[in-house]
């Protein structure tokens, strides 16, 4: 997805969508990456018994990840990421499968700015991670 | 209000921990890509980092004896307060420049805000930190704000 023009985008645009359904595999290499050992996201009769989750839950920061993911591959070399934010509204476990997606809200055409609003959805269609961003082309 | 949050606590506002340096390594980028299913190039092949990297380049390394029941390091960079359980609130970043392989990196971490609000379960603390990551000659790499939610 490369060589968008500013010039070409329109305010209520949307962003493409991309599911993501993580495995036990999956959370065990992010978790792993990152060095993180809590028990909630690879051990799940602790996850369950101890902490009284439904299931092994899914890394709030991975779904901020593939929330900034809308955002990088949609610009690819085309532009540059200056900002962004999310907040984790709601839990998500492992099994589930979530939508990440978007859509333009301002362009700014002099300085080149360009904001988003971007979500992680769940199955229910509920915004369980919503978030923003600003690029710059 | 501020009945929860002691004055010894409300001291630590504006306490910086002590900055610390992190070597940034392709290897480390291309596992961070592949786990997180990254799509572009730059990332899979480890040219670049993906944005959200520097969250897990700066998690704490502590000696395995050191981790909790839970598995989690003890936080050192947080006043003694009533509540215990961590919550993640919400996390704002701002990016200046590329993170690259080889880049020596310093990051600062500051508590900013310390306040307490009545939640729909009960009392709650919000502890706001600011990060700064700078590269060696000093220019601004990436800044964070991260809210962490105590009950």
């Amino acid at each position: 997805m490369s060589g968008i023009k500013i010039s070409e985008l329109s305010v209520g645009e949307a962003l493409p969508e991309r599911s993501y359904t993580a495995t036990n595999v999956s959370l065990f290499l992010y978790n792993a990456a990152i060095w993180n050992p809590h028990r909630i996201h690879y051990d799940e009769p602790y996850t369950t018994n101890v902490e009284n989750h439904p299931g092994v839950v899914i890394d709030g920061p991975l779904q901020g990840d593939w929330l900034n993911q809308v955002v990088v591959n949609w610009i690819g070399d085309s532009a540059t990421l200056t900002s962004f934010n999310y907040s984790n509204r709601r839990a998500s476990y492992l099994g589930e499968t979530l939508t990440s997606g978007g859509a333009i809200t301002a362009i700014d055409a002099e300085s080149g700015n360009v904001d988003l609003e971007i979500f992680i959805k769940n199955e229910d269609d509920d915004i369980i991670t919503p978030g923003t961003a600003q690029v710059r082309f | 209000m501020n009945e929860l949050i002691s004055d010894e606590a409300k001291s630590w506002i504006g306490r910086s921990a002590e900055p610390f340096l992190v070597e940034i390594s392709r290897r480390d980028i291309v596992k961070y890509s592949i786990a997180t299913e990254q799509q572009q190039e730059k990332y899979l092949k480890g040219d670049e980092a993906p944005p959200m990297f520097m969250f897990g380049a700066l998690r704490p390394l502590v000696p395995m004896d050191e981790l909790g029941p839970d598995g989690i390091p003890p936080d050192s960079f947080l006043p003694e307060l009533p509540l215990k359980r961590v919550m993640a609130g919400g996390t704002e970043m701002r990016f200046h420049r590329p993170v690259k392989p080889g880049d020596k990196l310093i990051a600062t971490r500051s508590l900013h805000d310390l306040y307490e609000k009545q939640g729909k379960t009960g009392p709650l603390i919000f502890a706001v930190y600011n990060l700064s990551v700078e590269n060696e000659d000093g220019e601004l790499v990436m800044e964070e704000k991260q809210t962490r939610i105590l009950r």
